[in-house]
């Protein structure tokens, strides 16, 4: 193994960008194009240094790598860094995602280039932290602060209801933040640390877990989102700018996901088991209730908006099924959903940049003018709908399965969404690229640009490779999710033989 | 070789849909068919070294796909008889339609893309049928539905073709989601979805399980035995195939999925993909052998569909609509066939099917063609004349279809041999929907007959109802499609004589090698011999009646249909609304949920959850800080009062403290 601090490295390299785009003078539009080379070039060379990351990952270690360690705020809380194979890929993704939000915001952001700039890569740097966090404050911190930038994101550079969608995420989210920070003060109360390794092999007592589990559900079920906290989402989406929607549905989605994974479940088993049946049933009504919902949107980011919270449904379902295939499925479903969806706000940005509007009655017959990106949209709106060869089939197929296994009603429901998801996406689609050309301010329509496709292609290529070889995910969240399996099943074995022993007593 | 056979198609799709803009339309084209000819001729061979040869099995792994705990899956190649039989089926239509589309699509600017598309489906086809896993089918058969998609909405500027392609899409995925169920509760069973295994571990789970009805399968809160458990499992297997099948309930596509371009009509969905569903079946005869009360079911359905298809058929104007009712009416007999356990028949009436049924839809497409683009029967007639080959390879294809041959001997048009084995069979079958499903077909039979010489009638014969300019301009297909008309044409004569020994008779056993499975009980090959003497000839009776009614109807008395449509004009608009199908899914589903969508957004998420939450919060912070507004009046008095207050408050509370700690000391 190597002694150089890559994730530190990996975390803190957007913020080496952000001292050079301090540096760089004025607002003229020469300033404003360096600006955003050095962003991109950052986050570039972030994206590279995540894949060497990636390139040294053990396979065969199911434990934390790369941990960095060192002594902050007097030793009960320390600066410690590690991942495993769940977190890895997230960090790749986040970096993955960057450049392209960049690219993405090349002409569309005009104003204020220089601070956009900056949420952005600060963003990056709190995004990937959180993922490498290996201490439960350090982690909070990072969580909570990815926040800010993103309010601003949204609040500066947002449409025109963008004061109302910030308001409605800030008021969401405060309430989880705060009883998750109560969650973690009585947990150092009763672990004595806050180290995230050290957590992981305590025994917090049976009673304990269910308000712990409850607090930190507040919190991720928000962020996932969950039916039915989930209606700051499609306004936040809406007001977002695209490079915002892209950062949004692709990573921000995914710390929900992640804390079930890397605090409900192995910290508090007994509790998640028994809160099982409560996330199945908002998972299934998510999953109907929001493609329904979906398929009555006349505003192509909020349908997307709406479909990305049924897609979350398949992963909260598929990571409390506990089974090897659910779990499996709700990671891959959260790496897939981050291209997919990324892509396809992506691509709503290509038509918003054209036509500066949202309104799907505004589209129509788009394939005469753009026939490129009629072929882009159509892949990832099948990969969307969950079609075999592409990505979002592997996460579908495997959390429903998964479901199955656990209770077969909820299968036979979450499968629903399987004609829904179809039914909505192949809607937006026909409403906007078929159809005949008719309304006047399309006719001069333009097809992809050199950068368009720079964007798109990669997203293309890796939807359609992972559809095809997923084992180049599932190879490397292998070894944790095993780990995990194994731990949750000891503790509640453990727990069922406490209540055995309990029983004759009485 | 059977690596190739699969992946030529992929890359001609990969050349046309990557390159097509940069080679050429006609390179496209000819880089596409080629190598889909390539593998057809290669089908061939596999099919004459695998059904005729030694070893009835290969199996090859192409690299590991998802694997997650017990799941195992890999991309892999299943070559049996069954497999070499469709391979067989697909690559020779594919190559067909590849070369005669190079002609009908002459015209079209995208041809390219159409060559791509082609190509892709057909890929998609031959992954479905050569898979060695459930999940592998599962996605040849989402591919084709996907291909499908896209050819049903070439013409995307067509508003009803792009409302046809999404229809087939989802009512496709209706069945899908039968499938998927089905997939898991195989998992859940048998621990795995790999064919080999389940099949070798079906009998002995029934075995093990006979005596003590264990539960195998907990689904839906219900502990199920193996039996039970077959049964769902195999019903859940049966809705997929009904969907992609067409059959009755999830048919509503189908025929609306002639909004695409003919040769699309001809390939996907009358020989092959549609036939997906029979091949499903035929594929799990192991699953579906153990469950008595699941093929009743697909009897029932096959019957059903055969007659209530074959009734609208009776009534349709657009020529291709006719014989989209009739592929439809057709899939039924194959699933008769399957229902009564007679899996091989199913398949036989499929591979004749094919033939016949793409040549006919290949002439209506010349047909339309020599018309400019017309397809209402009412607007042709008269046309033999001037389309001699045309006229004379769909009159084989109608021959073969509606099942002209000798009765009690093997001498005859394809559909007679296949069509007339099914009705045996539906005679000979053991389960509760048989008999039904024997009067049904062999009244549906007559009905195809009718209908079939109808559409002959109609088109070529009587008087021209076309418009003068457009009979002037009436002229016969260049070569490139006439010569795939021919070459069907052999095919619509000869297959049903040729094959039926080894499909159906005595070659049955060393033909299959095991790839279609039969209880030890089912004897059903051998019970049909044994029919009565009436039953082998009624189907023969009702074609001729058909025929003899068409000919009354359409030659003799042209005026005669007009007047009975008039007599019984309930009975004529409901079969002309297609049982009112559509009005009623329309109502049920499509504006239920669109209905419920918009609820759910407006009330749900709109007036309960935002209302009570952030914009209730809201409201209540507003309202208290309005409150407070109020009190501020600008008056100094009432700040003056309010402060008095406020000081008096303050110092009654620190006495009351102060005392107590007072009192402590």
């Amino acid at each position: 193994m190597i002694d150089w601090p890559i994730l530190s490295t990996v975390t803190f390299l957007p913020l080496v960008g952000v001292l050079f785009i301090l540096l760089v003078p004025g607002d003229d539009e020469g300033g404003k194009l360096n600006i955003r080379r050095v962003a991109l070039v950052t986050t570039v060379f972030t994206f590279a240094v995540s894949l060497f990351l990636w390139g040294w990952f053990d396979y065969n270690n199911p434990g934390f790598q790369f941990v960095e360690d060192s002594d902050w705020l007097g030793g009960a809380i320390s600066y410690r860094m590690g991942v495993d194979g769940i977190s890895i890929l997230f960090v790749v993704l986040s970096a993955f995602l960057m450049p392209f939000c960049i690219l993405a915001s090349w002409e569309s952001v005009q104003k204020r280039v220089k601070e956009y700039m900056i949420a952005f890569l600060v963003l990056e740097t709190l995004m990937i932290g959180v993922f490498c966090a290996q201490d439960l404050l350090v982690f909070y911190v990072f969580f909570e602060a990815g926040l800010i930038p993103m309010f601003l994101i949204i609040g500066v550079w947002g449409g025109a209801r963008r004061v109302y969608a910030s308001y409605k995420f800030f008021l969401y989210t405060l309430l989880g933040s705060v009883l998750m920070l109560i969650a973690i003060m009585a947990m150092y109360w009763d672990a004595g640390t806050t180290n995230i390794a050290v957590l992981l092999e305590h025994d917090f007592p049976a009673g304990m877990q269910t308000w712990l589990w409850i607090a930190f559900f507040a919190s991720f079920a928000v962020k996932m989102p969950m039916w039915p906290v989930h209606t700051w989402l499609p306004d936040a989406h809406v007001e977002a700018p695209t490079a915002g929607s892209v950062i949004l549905a692709g990573i921000l989605l995914k710390l929900g996901g992640y804390g079930f994974l890397r605090f409900s479940l192995p910290m508090f088993p007994i509790a998640s088991d028994m809160f099982a049946p409560m996330v199945f049933t908002l998972s299934v009504v998510a999953i109907i209730y929001t493609s329904l919902v979906a398929l009555a949107q006349q505003d192509i980011k909020k349908l997307i908006a709406y479909s990305s919270v049924a897609h979350m449904g398949y992963v909260t379902m598929g990571l409390f099924t506990m089974n090897e295939q659910g779990l499996q499925g709700g990671i891959f479903q959260m790496l897939s959903h981050g291209i997919v969806s990324g892509a396809l706000f992506l691509c709503v940005g290509v038509i918003y940049d054209r036509m500066h509007t949202r309104e799907i009655s505004a589209y129509g017959g788009l394939v005469t003018r753009m026939p490129k990106y009629a072929v882009a949209f159509l892949i990832f709106t099948m990969a969307n709908v969950g079609l075999p060869g592409t990505s979002g089939f592997v996460g579908e197929i495997l959390t429903l399965m998964g479901a199955y296994q656990a209770n077969s009603w909820v299968a036979l429901f979450a499968t629903t969404g399987v004609i829904l998801s179809a039914a909505y996406a192949l809607f937006l689609y026909r409403r906007v690229v078929f159809g005949p050309l008719e309304k006047e301010s399309l006719k001069g329509m333009l097809d992809l640009n050199l950068r368009e496709k720079v964007i798109l292609v990669p997203m293309i290529v890796l939807t359609i490779f992972f559809g095809f070889y997923p084992m180049a995910i599932m190879d490397v969240t292998q070894g944790a999710v095993d780990n995990l399996i194994q731990n949750y099943q000891a503790a509640l074995d453990a727990a069922g033989q406490i209540q055995h022993a309990a029983a004759p007593a009485h | 070789m059977y690596t190739a056979i699969v992946f030529l198609p992929l890359i001609g799709f990969l050349i046309a849909g990557l390159f097509g803009r940069m080679i050429g339309s006609k390179a496209s084209e000819l880089v596409t068919a080629s190598l889909v000819t390539a593998s057809a001729i290669l089908s061939w061979v596999a099919f004459f070294s695998v059904g005729y040869g030694e070893t009835g099995l290969y199996q090859i792994e192409i690299m590991r796909w998802i694997s997650a705990g017990a799941l195992n899956v890999s991309w892999g190649l299943r070559i049996d008889t069954l497999t070499v039989v469709m391979l067989v089926v697909v690559n020779s239509v594919s190559a067909l339609v590849h070369w005669y589309s190079r002609g009908y699509m002459h015209h079209d600017p995208h041809r390219s893309r159409f060559f791509a598309y082609l190509s892709l489906f057909t890929f998609a086809m031959l992954s479905l049928v050569t898979s060695d896993n459930l999940l592998q089918m599962f996605f040849g058969w989402e591919g084709v539905g996907l291909a499908s998609y896209l050819l049903i909405g070439f013409w995307y500027h067509k508003p009803s073709a792009n409302a046809a392609a999404m229809k087939a899409f989802v009512v496709n995925r209706v069945g899908d989601f039968g499938f998927a169920l089905a997939i898991f509760s195989t998992f859940y069973i048998f621990g795995s979805i790999d064919f080999q295994t389940i099949f070798s571990n079906a009998q002995g789970l029934m075995e093990t399980s006979g005596q003590g009805h264990a539960p195998v399968l907990e689904f839906l809160g219900y502990q199920l035995d193996a039996h039970s458990a077959m049964t769902i499992v195999c019903l859940l297997f049966f809705m997929g195939a009904m969907g992609k099948s067409a059959q009755f309930l999830l048919h509503t596509w189908l025929p609306d999925a002639m909004e695409g371009p003919t040769p699309v009509s001809a390939l996907i969905h009358a020989a092959t993909m549609v036939t997906a569903g029979v091949f499903m079946v035929a594929r799990l005869s192991p699953l579906f052998e153990l469950s008595h009360t699941a093929l009743t079911v697909v009897t029932f359905f096959g019957a059903t569909t055969a007659f209530f298809a074959a009734t609208i058929g009776l009534v349709q104007n657009d020529i291709k609509r006719v014989i989209a009712y009739s592929t439809c009416s057709q899939l039924g007999y194959m699933f008769v066939a399957l229902g009564t356990g007679a899996y091989s028949i199913g398949v036989f009436h499929l591979f004749t099917h094919a033939f016949f049924k793409a040549l006919l839809f290949l002439c209506a497409g010349s047909v339309i063609h020599a018309v400019s683009d017309e397809q209402d029967m009412r607007k042709m007639g008269g046309l033999r004349k001037h389309i001699p080959w045309t006229y004379w390879t769909m009159f084989i294809g109608t021959v073969a279809l509606t099942g002209v041959g000798i009765p009690f001997t093997h001498i005859g048009f394809a559909g007679f041999i296949s069509k007339d084995a099914v009705i045996e069979a539906a005679y000979a079958g053991h389960n509760g929907m048989a008999q039904y499903a024997f009067w049904l077909t062999v009244f549906a039979a007559g009905l195809t007959s009718f209908y079939s010489w109808r559409l002959t009638f109609m088109t070529f014969h009587g008087k021209p109802r076309a418009p003068v300019d457009v009979m002037s301009h009436v002229h016969e297909s260049p070569w490139v499609m006439i010569v795939p008309l021919l070459l069907l044409s052999v095919g619509a004569v000869l297959s049903g004589m040729v094959f039926y020994g080894v499909f159906v008779g005595e070659g049955f056993a060393e033909f299959w090698k095991g790839a279609i499975f039969m209880g030890p009980e089912n004897h059903i090959l051998h019970d049909m011999h044994e029919v009565p003497a009436w039953v082998k000839v009624s189907p023969f009776v009702m074609m001729v009646g058909g025929l003899l009614v068409a000919y009354l109807f359409y030659i003799r008395r042209p005026d005669l249909p007009k007047k009975l449509a008039e007599q019984h004009s309930g009975l004529y608009q409901f079969l002309l609304n297609k049982w009112y199908f559509d009005e009623l899914y329309n109502l049920l589903f499509v504006r239920s949920s669109m209905w419920l969508g918009r609820t759910l957004w407006k009330k749900g998420d709109g007036t309960v959850i935002d209302g009570y939450g952030p914009n209730g919060v809201a409201a209540r912070v507003q309202n208290v800080t309005t409150w407070v507004v109020k009190l501020q009046t600008g008056y100094l008095y009432h700040y003056a009062f309010a402060m008095l207050i406020g000081v008096a408050a303050l110092i009654t509370w620190s006495m009351f403290t102060g005392a107590s700690t007072g009192g402590a000391h």
